[in-house]
């Protein structure tokens, strides 16, 4: 009976019904099982939303393309937003969390299993759900169709009177169905957290893949039920006739714009701290160092938590706030940008001095502290409201946040995915198929985003299907179309890789990176029940000290 | 102790990081570059936001190089560090198989790179706070000129209270001379969705939004033409509610506002056009002062061939164009409320010889 | 792999951690404050905004009995799970039976309101910006008491059928912490609705 997570082809696998294989899958409650589905369902909607990119690239290539419609431009890039956003990022997060968070605290499984699939499944019907929009949401007057109004969903846009139709709904609905769902297994991450770390694992001595996974559930719960009351209030609006939005009636368009910036502002931490996770297990073990300054690491993650709660209007700043409203968000933006920063003295300081190996992983994460770092700094640029001002809903914006997004989050993403492939399938990936695609995909990510920022400071806002000729954003334009075309080729390059590799790896055995978390103590892919023994740990790096009897950590912590 | 998976460092991978570092530095220079490269052309500038005409652009332009410099030294200090540490703690293949020291933490460095941070914020915050102030709260003059902006899908309504004159997507305003300062002050409103007005050159962008009035000034230092468009998602065509900013010199501004004041030209030959207009459904959406033609959903046509453009910009005022938009709307902005006018083609020229005498 | 256990068998300190199922609902607990502080902040943005039709003050007479009713059922359910705990079976399910009966009577007195409120006075949920926000806020919190029923309806039909007993005080616990949210809201909602709003 195959009660691994994934069965390297025995014998035994080859002999099941295909019919069982998928019963287990569709029916599993097992956190590893739960995890592989949410990395595979992102991934396919990661295709999905990069094509459309591609398609919104090559309308603009050129000044005056009409390679797609307005219309459908204008769904094309309110389905690319909410696609990544929500069904590529949040579930790939969820998913390496979910497999890993038990395997790193000595646990045999999450804390509430059923919920843990029922989260999953919530999530995946989620999107399903908007992509029927392209079939199902035509509504009165034929006007409908995937939605079109940004992945904000800006009111009045929304209302009735300028969404005739289900499009919006569509939106709506998806996002309110995946949102339970998000929440369901941030309850669940917390829990675990809490609740099943093995004997001797005190929070301090958690990985900090823990700590981060904590925090970020913490802000999912403060955060996304915001969306949701503001989606009710919609749906309450539109089929209701209620009035919250509805500014014929004395409501205020602001306040969308308040309620979706308070869960929005937070969401994109709610993205990127899972990917300090992931750096800050990749570094150190790639230094062959302990990560510099652990405590310091989680109260700035934690500050993280709580500051970035305070600065949704940073993404208001055009909106006619007073001074001082502008003043008090554009303190409390740059302040966000010291913890941030810190942890990146703190990766640095666990490279220095150190041996650091330049496998795959490390390079993506090199990649990752450089971009991370322009990310930052760019977002301080737009947190100086003025600047913001000129800057705001201009390409500028969108190069920023794709450099967090592409250069940041999707980078750690393929560092994760290379480190912790082999423990997931019990085999390596290829070395050379890595460096191929790191080095591509870097240059085609730098070819786009550095170039994307020179549009929006010559005056070129975001979200339009076509652009004027003679206003100098032709060559940077064509450019980043171009960048594109070699990020896609280096993509496909991963998931080539990612297939050869499952088939034909190099076994990897326990522990093919010489690492130190609990995780690398069991089989790869690990037992269904994950621990022969709940292990009891005394230090941060329980491995290490297993390695290292004559020097272990818990000797200096 | 390493693990047998740790390959030695070929020299070609070093090359490779090298190559990196290149790549890195050429694209840094490509962006400068791209920066200096935007000339401005009189007739259609390149609205480059560091170009400015105009005090508040000025201001947030000197903010700007302000945090750029402070930005680019943490740049240039990080990514100097990171590049060292690549270079300089990169595993040899001569290096024994001993783990390096295992050092956990520092608590002087985490604090000089903690306090070091909170001051640069500090002080990025006081320069940006009077910016803000500077530009949020002055004071209107008496001698501004007032405009109020009423965005609509997808075309922009310009009235001005205090001069009797209404037009649409080119806006007219007059130099301002830092001796007698006469710079225009804008109340931003909205017809239908968020809209936002934005030349670069001029002032950083504000929002229309509707039930809520939104202000904003500008002084413009210099005569010319400056282009922005809207900048906050409204709908289908969102991408070509263009806006033109004529800036003109006193004298031209007092005479371009006297004849927008006027009504509309009555020339007795075009009276079969005008009868269409009339009497087929313009007038429900357009209007024309003088003949009784009082429709607010869509542009004043008063003085319609006082403007370069039609169709907020999305197309230029010639013949062919007129008569294109109003036969056939999708053919040059599909999506954009202009209904199809149906009309036979003598009644479609006459309407267009009309409307060209609407100068 | 074993060798992992052997050097660190030395849990001399008692190893405690929180029992899942608190923390759970504690977590819950914290979502769901968040969405009903985004509906509190719509009510108290829209106050004295509607462009017409029946303000507050107009129409909204304070529901004392019934608020009296959903607190106290607080307490009983409080008593309930501490008869559980200690065993007392009987006392445990009476007072929970209360509980579900003073829940319910507050939704009836709810439901009483609302009927006045739409058919003599006019106030539906499109009616202005007071009927929106009012009809949402309050609608709202009676979804989460409909459902808080229902859970202690299922639990009292099982400790009917003899199966909740000491072992499980735990589990009802952690219902009672959601029951005990829910009255909490109602504090806020009443003070934000009748008391601030009027």
């Amino acid at each position: 009976m195959s009660s691994d997570a994934i069965a390297i082809r025995t014998a035994d696998a080859s002999s099941e019904p295909w019919l069982e294989t998928l019963h287990g899958w569709v029916t599993t409650v097992d956190h590893k099982r739960l995890g592989i589905l949410y990395i595979v369902y992102a991934l396919l909607f990661l295709v999905i939303g990069g094509i459309e990119a591609t398609i919104i690239r090559i309308q603009l290539i050129f000044p005056h393309m009409s390679f797609v419609s307005p219309q459908v431009f204008n769904r094309l890039f309110t389905m690319h937003g909410t696609t990544m956003i929500f069904f590529v990022a949040m579930p790939i997060l969820f998913g390496f969390a979910n497999y890993f968070v038990p395997l790193m605290i000595g646990a045999r499984d999450m804390a509430f299993p059923r919920l843990n699939a029922f989260s999953f499944w919530l999530t995946a019907f989620g999107g399903l759900l908007l992509y029927f929009s392209l079939v199902g949401g035509s509504g009165l007057y034929g006007a409908g169709s995937a939605p079109d109004v940004g992945w904000w969903a800006y009111a009045p846009l929304t209302s009735r009177a300028f969404s005739p139709g289900h499009s919006s709904d569509y939106w709506t609905i998806s996002l309110l169905v995946s949102g339970f769902g998000s929440i369901g297994t941030a309850i669940n991450l917390i829990a675990t957290i809490l609740s099943l770390r093995c004997p001797g694992m005190t929070l301090g001595r958690m990985p900090l893949f823990a700590w981060m996974n904590m925090v970020m559930s913490g802000m999912v719960l403060i955060a996304l039920t915001p969306l949701s009351a503001a989606q009710i209030m919609l749906m309450v609006d539109r089929y209701l006739g209620g009035h919250f939005f509805d500014t014929q009636a004395g409501g205020s368009a602001a306040i969308w714009m308040h309620f979706f910036w308070i869960f929005g502002h937070p969401e994109v931490y709610i993205l990127i701290i899972p990917c300090f996770a992931f750096v800050s297990e990749i570094v150190p073990v790639f230094s062959r160092k302990p990560i510099f300054g652990y405590p310091v690491m989680v109260g700035a993650t934690v500050c993280i938590g709580f500051v970035s709660m305070s600065v949704w209007a940073h993404h208001m700043f055009t909106i006619g706030m007073n001074s001082y409203a502008n003043s008090f968000f554009t303190i409390t933006t740059m302040a966000v940008g010291v913890p941030t920063g810190i942890k990146i003295f703190n990766w640095l300081g666990t490279m220095w001095g150190g041996k650091l190996i330049f496998k795959t992983p490390m390079l993506f994460c090199v990649g990752f502290l450089f971009q991370f770092l322009i990310a930052g700094l760019t977002g301080i640029m737009l947190g100086a409201a003025p600047f913001d001002w000129q800057l705001g809903n201009s390409y500028f914006v969108v190069a920023h946040f794709h450099y967090v997004i592409v250069g940041g989050i999707l980078f750690a993403l393929f560092g994760a995915f290379y480190y912790w492939f082999p423990k997931i399938t019990g085999r390596m990936m290829s070395e050379s198929l890595g460096k191929l695609h790191f080095w591509l995909f870097l240059i085609g990510f730098h070819l786009t985003f550095d170039s994307m920022h020179i549009p929006g400071i010559l005056g070129m806002p975001r979200r339009i299907y076509t652009y004027e000729p003679g206003r100098g954003w032709e060559l940077w334009n064509l450019l980043c179309t171009i960048g594109t075309f070699v990020q896609g080729i280096a993509i496909l390059i991963f998931v080539a890789n990612l297939v050869i590799s499952y088939f034909k790896g190099a076994k990897a055995g326990n522990d093919p990176w010489d690492a130190w978390t609990l995780e690398w103590s069991v089989s790869s892919p690990p037992p269904s029940y994950n621990f022969a023994v709940i292990p009891a740990v005394a230090s941060r790096r329980p491995l290490w000290d297993c390695k290292h009897p004559e020097d272990t950590d818990s000797r200096y912590e | 102790m390493v693990s047998e998976n740790a390959k030695r460092r070929t020299p070609r991978e070093r090359d490779l990081s090298r190559l990196a570092g290149v790549v890195a530095l050429l694209v840094g220079i490509l962006l400068a570059a791209g920066l200096c490269a935007a000339r401005p052309s009189s007739d259609h500038p390149v609205p480059n936001i560091f170009q400015p005409q105009s005090t508040p652009a000025d201001s947030i332009d000197h903010l700007s190089r302000f945090v750029l410099s402070i930005t680019g030294l943490i740049f240039l200090v990080v990514f100097t560090l990171l590049v060292y540490a690549v270079a300089k703690f990169r595993s040899k293949a001569t290096d024994d198989t001993r783990e390096p020291a295992q050092v956990y933490g520092s608590t002087q460095i985490e604090l000089a790179w903690t306090i070091i941070p909170i001051l640069i914020v500090v002080v990025l915050f006081a320069a940006t706070a009077r910016v803000i102030h500077g530009i949020q709260d002055a004071p209107k003059p008496p001698t501004a000129v007032e405009v109020t902006a009423i965005g609509h899908q997808f075309w922009w309504e310009f009235r001005y209270p205090g001069l009797g004159v209404v037009t649409a997507n080119e806006l007219h305003i007059p130099v301002s001379d830092p001796a007698h300062p006469t710079p225009t002050f804008l109340k931003l409103l909205s017809a239908d969705t968020d809209h936002s007005f934005w030349i670069p050159q001029l002032a950083g962008k504000t929002d229309l939004i509707p039930n809520r009035v939104n202000e904003m000034w500008m002084d413009p230092h210099s005569t010319g033409i400056y282009i922005g468009q809207c900048a906050q998602y409204c709908g289908t065509q969102h991408a070509k509610m263009l806006l033109r900013v004529s800036v003109d010199s006193p004298a031209d501004f007092q005479t371009w506002a006297s004849s927008q004041k006027q009504p509309a030209n009555q020339d007795e030959k075009e009276i079969a056009g005008r009868h269409v207009f009339e009497n087929t459904a313009c007038v429900n959406c357009h209007a024309v002062g003088g003949i009784g033609a009082t429709g607010r959903f869509g542009p004043d046509l008063t003085h319609l061939m006082s403007r370069q453009t039609i169709a907020s910009g999305a197309a230029d005022n010639t013949h062919e164009n007129l008569r294109l938009w109003i036969q056939n709307p999708d053919a040059i902005k599909p999506g954009s409320l202009m209904p199809a006018m149906q009309l036979g083609d003598a009644d479609l020229d006459a309407l267009v010889r009309y409307l060209e005498t609407l100068r | 792999m074993s060798a992992i256990t052997n050097p660190m068998q030395q849990t001399s300190a008692a190893w405690t951690i929180p029992y899942r199922g608190t923390v759970g609902m504690a977590c819950l607990i914290i979502a769901e404050s968040a969405i009903f502080t985004i509906f509190v902040v719509a009510y108290l943005f829209y106050l004295g905004k509607s462009l017409s039709g029946p303000t507050p003050r107009e129409v909204l007479e304070t529901p004392i009995f019934f608020t009296v009713c959903l607190l106290s059922s607080s307490l009983t359910i409080h008593f309930a799970s501490r008869f559980l705990e200690h065993g007392k079976r009987s006392a445990f399910l009476g007072l929970w039976l209360l509980t579900i009966v003073l829940g319910g009577l507050f939704l009836f007195g709810t439901g009483l309101e609302w009927h006045h409120l739409i058919y003599e006075r006019g106030l539906t949920i499109s009616t202005n910006l007071f009927g929106t926000t009012y009809y949402s806020l309050v609608g709202l919190h009676g979804f989460h008491v409909i459902v808080g029923l229902l859970m202690l309806t299922i639990v009292f039909i099982f400790a009917v059928a003899g199966r909740v007993g000491p072992e499980q005080s735990k589990r009802v616990e952690v219902l009672s912490m959601y029951w005990h949210f829910v009255d909490g809201v109602w504090v806020v909602v009443f003070t934000v609705v009748y008391v601030i709003g009027r």
